[in-house]
């Protein structure tokens, strides 16, 4: 009870401070514009502001060891979130920079007008990219090598059950975690790119045969497609497992291919959708009329004429379909049905050590491998998205 | 009136013939299963004599189209069958279990509803304030903040955000249960305590996405000539937007509600996962791995009918919330 009185007293310190502020700020500037026409709102606003960077700061300063000697979680996780965030303001920073002076002219024009969230995204793309092709060369180990001792306590101190030889710890059966994250960059990001691939290639090459021939296949096409989108895209996925599981186990396929091929055929209705749109709004130009009556083929008019031009809300549309599609598969896994161990893939991982979560008030550095997990897929997903964002605002050219 | 009212009445006919098809497509799907749900059900030790039993209670001996429409009429009259781990368990040891798959569905379907349902009532207000006062201060280090913090919660899994909500309010700082281990004689708060975490993951998922929208929509409004109008008679920025641009922007943000309260029906799968929520998603989780198929089949036509339905609430609400459509000239 008394902590609700304190969130009240507080609240009303906070409505107090922010009347005194553009009140002492009218008399102190002798009713200068900014103070005088300031909202209440607005005068609340900074001083909440205020309130809550101040406590953040007392809070970062408390102690991380309380006088019985064990860690305070809260104080831990704390410092560890505001370093991060501060480190990846300066990573995005400095890729800024570097990339304001470094590369073609074309590129520098682009990194000046470039939002920060927008010079991080790339940035962490591309360390992912790297992750994902050097796998094998940066892990200190393979992601299926069973070592000699599981449960290592990430971190590194062996007074808390930690191990130097593995920074980020074992898993149940003695896995390194932190090669496993890193070859996981290569299988979760590389099976979600190839079913984004896929779904691209099917949804494209019927949306714009929809748009070009139009009549019954278009009829026919999109009425499926409909159809197809009525059912909620990760519960038909489920459904569809389900019966692939009992496919795989007859024909000896990977369930991991079958995993594919469904997602990509469910995503690429959505991209059907909008090739479809875009490709009828092309269709109607009249270079498709003169190359028609030049007589070139349908192959010639979906290729050489109607792709070049769609290229642009297609590769923004691939960015999202591609979270979309890595965060299923993540779902999947998570759940038990998509990619398949001893492959190392984030969300299997995530699941596997969930439990290790409440640990973390006697230890905070055992919750970390399923929260690094999970943080791998938030991080690209978000990087993606960062920079899909930055794209689509510059492509429209909003202003305010 | 009489012309909103037949826009309704289509669009409620197309709804139903949507939903239809998608019973087919379920159907079907389920029916493409190499071999028979007969040595599904009974596994490695499944003996000739048995098979034939199952194959004649399930009608498995009928053809295609003669086991949809027998599947279809029970469905409609809320008869879903009983589960593969209920017939395994009748076949072997002979007992008399007869627990149906709607008993089984009916109250977890309940809880669901429930989770939802607190959620939206958390969300949805929060989502429109958040998104109003975005457009207000547009531009701002408020805006900016919230663009970021929002396009991370959007982003992320939601395995992610429910654990970070575990870790936080359930570990570090014990205010919540961490598991929702919801039972019937649960009083109303009590219930309401267990359901807090999960409905906390679930809303900061979707306010995320809501509140882009309002702010979206609403900034869509504010180039036009009445919303000029109304600044230059000299009202205040938040009067304008409250009574000028909201209504106007209503049509966006219902549908985007509604949207995703559709995705609280249908995509809270992992939520209840991760809490052990006993909601209809984890009972689909279940079935899935354990390849029940009666179980599957009915919570995807739930999920595929709850989805259908509230699509369809969006798009009347839309058009009822439009001045124009409702008075044609």
């Amino acid at each position: 009870m008394s902590a609700l009185m304190w969130i009240v007293l507080i609240l009303i310190g906070i409505a107090a401070g922010g009347w005194l502020l553009r009140w002492a700020g009218q008399k102190a500037t002798s009713n200068a514009p900014v103070f005088r026409d300031m909202p209440y709102g607005v005068a609340f606003g900074y001083v909440l502001g205020a309130a809550i960077l101040v406590a953040g700061v007392f809070f970062y300063f408390k102690p991380t060891v309380n006088d019985a000697g064990t860690a305070v979680a809260g104080v831990v996780f704390f410092r560890w979130a505001v370093q991060g965030l501060l480190l990846s303001m300066l990573l995005a920073i400095g890729f800024k920079q570097f990339g304001k002076y470094v590369g073609t002219a074309g590129t520098r024009k682009l990194f000046r007008s470039m939002p920060l969230t927008a010079s991080f995204g790339i940035l962490i793309i591309i360390i992912y990219v790297i992750m994902a092709v050097f796998a094998p060369i940066i892990a200190p180990y393979g992601q299926e090598e069973v070592l000699a001792s599981a449960n290592v306590i990430p971190g590194g101190n062996p007074a808390m059950g930690g191990d130097p030889a593995y920074p980020l710890g074992t898993d149940q059966i003695g896995r390194d975690v932190l090669s496993r994250l890193i070859y996981g960059a290569r299988n979760t990001v590389g099976i979600a790119f190839a079913t984004t691939v896929l779904a691209f290639l099917l949804g494209a090459t019927f949306g714009f045969l929809a748009a070009t021939l139009g009549g019954w296949l278009d009829q026919f096409l999109s009425r499926a497609v409909d159809v197809l989108m009525a059912i909620p895209s990760l519960i038909f996925a489920l459904l569809l497992m389900t019966i692939a599981t009992v496919w795989a186990a007859e024909w000896g396929i990977p369930l991991t291919i079958f995993m594919v091929v469904i997602i990509a055929v469910i995503d690429s209705t959505r991209v059907y959708r909008l090739a479809r749109a875009v490709g009828q709004n092309i269709v109607v130009m009249d270079y498709i009329e003169a190359a028609k009556l030049r007589g070139e083929g349908l192959g010639y008019l979906i290729f050489k004429e109607i792709l070049p031009n769609a290229t642009a809300p297609l590769l923004a549309e691939f960015g999202l379909r591609f979270c979309f599609v890595f965060l299923t598969i993540a779902a999947l896994s998570f759940l038990g049905v998509g990619i398949q161990p001893p492959l190392a893939d984030w969300g299997t991982m995530v699941k596997e050590s969930a439990s290790f979560i409440s640990f973390a008030q006697f230890a905070p550095t055992a919750a970390l491998p399923p929260l690094l997990a999970a943080g791998a897929i938030a991080l690209l997903t978000v990087a993606v998205n960062f920079v899909v964002d930055w794209m689509l605002h510059k492509s429209s050219g909003l202003k305010e | 009136m009489a012309n909103v009212l037949s826009i309704i009445v289509q669009r409620l006919l197309l709804g139903l013939l949507t939903l239809l098809v998608v019973s087919i497509v379920i159907f079907l799907a389920v029916n493409a299963l190499p071999g028979d749900f007969a040595e599904a059900i009974l596994g490695q030790g499944a003996t000739p004599e048995s098979i034939a039993t199952i194959r004649r209670d399930l009608g498995l001996d009928q053809p295609m189209v003669v086991r949809y429409f027998d599947w279809l009429s029970k469905m409609l009259r809320g008869d879903l069958g009983v589960s593969f781990a209920q017939l395994n368990f009748r076949t072997n040891l002979g007992g008399a279990g007869d627990v149906g798959v709607a008993e089984q569905i009916a109250p977890r379907l309940a809880n669901t509803m429930f989770l939802a349902a607190t959620t939206a009532i958390i969300a949805v207000p929060i989502a429109v304030t958040l998104g109003v006062l975005a457009a207000l201060y547009r531009n701002t280090i408020f805006d900016r903040a919230a663009n970021v913090a929002t396009l991370s919660s959007i982003s992320s899994p939601e395995f992610f955000m429910a654990y970070l909500m575990t870790l936080f309010l359930a570990f570090i700082f014990p205010i919540f249960p961490s598991l929702s281990n919801i039972s019937a004689d649960l009083t109303f708060f009590e219930r309401l305590e267990k359901t807090m975490l999960p409905a906390i993951t679930l809303t900061l998922v979707v306010t995320a996405h809501m509140m882009r929208m309002t702010r979206a929509a609403i900034i869509n409004l504010l180039a036009s000539p009445y919303i000029e109008m109304a600044r230059l008679k000299g009202m205040s920025p938040m009067r304008v937007i409250v009574k000028h641009a909201l209504p106007n922007a209503l049509a966006p943000i219902i549908n985007v509600i509604a949207l995703n309260l559709a995705y609280l029906i249908t995509g809270v799968v992992v939520v209840e996962v991760v809490f052990v929520y006993p909601g209809i998603g984890n009972l689909f989780v279940d079935a899935v791995k354990n390849r029940d198929i009666p179980i599957v089949q009915a919570c995807c036509l739930i999920f595929a009918a709850a989805y259908i339905l509230l699509n369809l609430t969006a798009d009347i609400l839309s058009i009822l919330s439009n001045p124009r459509l409702r008075h044609p000239k």
